[in-house]
């Protein structure tokens, strides 16, 4: 069973990189995405990231499910902006070319339309990066990671740990809906959906109570072999910087860098082709 | 010698309880001692197990009195950490305790928090993993490993400090039978190896003696009731009186030189059934044996569950997890499913449930395919109590939960409310009935949870390993439970389980999977002295095989049989005298047709 967005170990130059590489490679991606409008550095961002996705040898089922939700997301996103402001465009790019008029007193702009697709063409940047970081990056050695760039361990150790146990909570989640199922609270599509969201409280209480249960023997089982005794800890699925992922690093902050020139060059972060 | 562990005078007492858990406990413990603590649940055991690892006062706050010394540390003054260097723990919940990601990572855990660097922590790994043989299971998951081998790497985890004392709480609780006999078989070789105390806290005395043990301390009421070498305290009668179950063979021998002057001695080794000397006992056990009269039990009813040609396999390209499954359940029997984890069992289950559909096959209720009921509908036919009442509960009073599977079908509230009064008698819940569900013990929850579903008058009821993690005295109360249920409203009771004597004792027939075959189907007793099938099935020959070999019986089950419904007759005339003391009985008779 494909577990979603879950790490799958696979042999590509992607999952060899070290968890820290990829997560710098990620935040730098990510500014780069949320400050530029350059719609074509968005452009080469997506290709980019295509790429990478196919490299990282990612298969479609793996990230199908919340690709769906993303999308959803965008959808809302795109609509709630035409609809809130629909001369946000105009605004931006300085001139206004009506394309036809929707109803009275809201004209459909060619500028709006092309910032709304600069907004999508950012989705598309950063999903196919994220769903890469997820299935490419093993949870402990990413823990071990983050560790490094200087978050505390209490904390990038309940991340790893998070990981471990959530195919226990899903497995227990499987469980409790079965039998409380079968003793009558229906939750498939059959119910309406009133029911099943009161009837939903009837899974997460003994869920929550079975976790509950659950968490006080881990804890204990993690005093007892010492965590949280010193102020530092090594990790054992660590993974030293290799030449790989120095080329990477570097790749990725002079891309950075180029790519932020480009945008703001003219003084503006927005690409405009309505100025010629 | 100076002990290791030394108790003086010591009392505990939790902040939130009235009376100390543990009075005045005066113990020594030597190094290189193996040590079996034996008590029910509530006696103190855990209670002073934590004390060595410092759990107690550290995480489990209270009151110390007198003093205790490990290791020449004081425990509450080391803390858990400082303990840990020389304790090693090794909890029940195998799935709980195991935090790394992977195998490796589990056995580095307490080395990555001592911050041991990359290279020597490799090192330690491989040699740990080598000891608990793990070797080639470096990089698995929890999810891709048994429960023996979860268990194997809970023990590395801890050995991988160099520890001077081994701790086991309740190691065996979550494991089958062949399983445990396994782990118990380690721990002797890893003792072989290292230089180490070991001290083991569990109620299945039996199956913790199949390698020998120094000393047994008996624990009960806070109290150290006895502390004495096996083979002295298995002649005397305190395990009995303390509510812990003896092994089977012992229990036999005894009840069959009841009333004759002799009397069973040390010298006759009786710690190993393998190693004990029967001779003196031989005529005894033979006159006792033919003196017991064997019920008929044979179930003529109609069937009431059909089970036919049944397989399944999660994915049709998928390895097949049942396959081709046939037997006749009926209505009025008691029954028990067995084998060792993820042979099939709860999948059987879920198929009956309705929780995932067949591949091939058919299942009849009464004659009738259900193929076409749905998860709920099933449900009012059939019943299912899963493991832990905590996954069960949903509503904060017991009035509610119970009526939950009723209002959810829109039973009219008057009707609800009669219901679950009526209910809530038959398991003797009726006084507590305007109560919030968390003021209940455990052993109550679990009632309130069988309640929940016996209030759909269901017609079969299935039980997930209805007794897990229970004590002797716990179990007692709750099979006995099922078993009036089973006779006094004919219900058709399943169980689903890994403890031998729950099928030895409480049912008429096992079925048994391996590898998701059905491999037998016939009394317990004939499957618990049928080497084969117990073997392949990960259970254990029962004890009393080997009693009856050596006594020279031909048919061993045949033993097995008679001590069962001997042990069935001295229960019901203990019961009989218990409720004529307490002046009434608390069963009704059922009204569903």
């Amino acid at each position: 069973m494909t577990k979603l967005l879950s790490y799958q170990e696979k042999d590509t130059w992607i999952h060899r990189l070290c968890g820290v590489t990829k997560l710098l490679f990620f935040l730098l991606w990510c500014i780069t995405s949320a400050l530029t409008y350059d719609t074509r550095i968005l452009a080469a961002m997506i290709a980019i990231s295509l790429a990478l996705f196919a490299m990282s040898k990612t298969e479609w089922k793996q990230v199908a499910g919340v690709f769906k939700m993303v999308l959803i997301f965008m959808v809302l996103n795109v609509v709630a902006i035409f609809l809130l402001s629909p001369y946000q465009g105009c605004e931006i790019y300085g001139s206004h070319t009506v394309l036809f008029q929707w109803f009275a007193g809201h004209d459909v702009t060619a500028e709006e339309l092309f910032y709304l697709l600069n907004v999508v063409m950012k989705y598309f940047t950063i999903a196919p990066s994220i769903f890469i970081f997820m299935v490419t990056t093993d949870p402990s050695e990413f823990a071990a990671s983050l560790s490094r760039v200087g978050v505390p361990y209490m904390a990038s150790y309940s991340v790893a740990i998070a990981l471990r146990y959530i195919p226990d909570v899903q497995g227990d989640f499987r469980r409790i809906r079965n039998a409380q199922e079968a003793r009558g609270i229906e939750m498939s599509g059959k119910a309406k959906l009133k029911d099943r969201i009161t009837r939903t409280a009837s899974i997460i209480f003994p869920l929550l109570f079975s976790s509950m249960e659950h968490i006080s023997v881990v804890s204990n089982a993690m005093e007892l072999r010492g965590f949280g005794k010193k102020k530092t800890r090594t990790w054992y699925a660590q993974r030293k910087l290799q030449a790989g992922d120095y080329i990477v690093l570097a790749l990725s902050v002079v891309f950075t860098v180029i790519a932020l020139v480009i945008t703001f060059h003219d003084g503006s972060r927005f690409y405009n082709p309505f100025a010629g | 010698m100076e002990p290791i562990i030394e108790f003086k005078n010591f009392s505990f007492k939790y902040r939130a309880q009235q009376e100390p858990t543990l009075y005045d406990i005066n113990l020594k413990i030597y190094p290189g001692e193996k040590i079996l603590i034996a008590g029910p649940s509530g006696s103190g055991k855990s209670t002073l197990a934590h004390c060595i690892n410092a759990l107690i006062p550290c995480s489990f706050r209270g009151d110390v009195k007198g003093t205790l010394r490990v290791c020449g540390q004081e425990p509450a003054k080391a803390g858990v950490f400082g303990m840990s260097k020389k304790v090693g723990t090794v909890l029940q919940d195998t799935d709980g305790q195991f935090i790394g990601m992977t195998v490796a990572e589990d056995l580095a855990f307490a080395l990555e928090n001592d911050a041991v660097p990359q290279n020597e922590m490799y090192e330690r790994v491989n040699k740990v993993a080598e000891l608990v043989s793990m070797s080639s299971f470096l990089t698995h998951a929890p999810g891709e490993l048994s429960g023996g081998q979860k268990q194997r790497v809970s023990l590395g985890g801890v050995l991988v400090d160099d520890v001077d004392i081994l701790l086991f709480d309740e190691p065996l609780a979550n494991l089958d039978p062949a399983t445990g006999k396994r782990t118990i078989a380690l721990i002797d070789e890893i003792l072989k190896k290292e230089k180490l105390m070991v001290l083991i806290v569990e109620h299945r005395l039996e199956d913790v003696l199949y390698k020998d043990v120094d000393r047994i301390i008996v624990v009960n009421e806070g109290r150290i009731i006895a502390d004495e070498r096996p083979d002295d305290l298995l002649c005397k009668d305190v395990l009995e009186q303390q509510g812990i179950r003896e092994p089977l063979y012992i229990t036999a021998i005894k009840h069959a030189i009841r009333g004759s002057d002799k009397k069973l001695q040390p010298k006759d080794a009786p710690q190993h059934i393998e190693s004990m000397r029967v001779e003196p006992y031989r005529e005894d056990v033979l006159r006792w044996f033919t003196q017991v009269e064997l019920p008929n039990r044979r179930n003529e009813n109609q069937p009431i569950l059909e089970v036919k040609n049944l397989s399944f396999a999660y994915s049709p390209d998928a390895p097949r997890v049942l396959s081709d499954i046939n037997f006749t359940i009926r209505r009025g029997e008691m029954l028990s499913i067995v084998g060792k984890n993820g042979a099939g069992k709860s999948t059987l289950s879920s198929l009956i449930c309705g929780f995932y559909r067949p591949a091939k096959g058919q299942i009849l209720l009464n004659g009738k395919d259900i193929s076409p009921l749905s998860v709920k509908e099933r449900g009012e036919q059939i019943g299912l109590v899963m493991q832990s009442p905590n996954q069960m509960i949903s509503k904060p009073m017991i009035m509610e939960e119970v009526g939950l599977g009723l209002a959810v079908r829109g039973v009219p509230a008057k009707e609800i409310e009669e219901r679950v009064h009526e209910t809530l008698k038959i398991c003797g819940l009726y006084p507590f009935r305007n109560w919030p569900v968390n003021a209940l013990s455990f052993g109550q929850k679990k009632r309130v949870s069988i309640a929940s579903i016996l209030v759909m008058n269901p017609q079969v009821l299935i039980l997930d390993e209805p007794t897990a993690g229970q004590d002797y005295r716990h179990y007692t109360e709750i099979m006995e439970f099922l078993k009036k249920l089973n006779e006094e409203m004919g219900l058709t009771i399943i169980m689903i389980t890994h403890d031998m004597h729950l099928m030895l004792e409480y049912t008429d027939r096992a079925i048994v999977l391996a590898d998701g075959h059905l491999i037998t189907d016939d009394t317990p007793a004939k499957v618990l002295t049928n080497e084969e099938a117990a073997d392949r099935a990960y259970l254990k020959k029962t004890s009393l095989y080997d009693l009856a070999i050596k006594c020279g019986i031909e048919k061993p089950d045949e033993l097995v049989d008679r001590f069962i419904a001997y042990e069935r007759t001295l229960r019901r005339a203990k019961q009989q005298e218990d409720t004529a003391g307490t002046g009434k009985a608390g069963g009704r008779k059922g009204e569903n047709r």
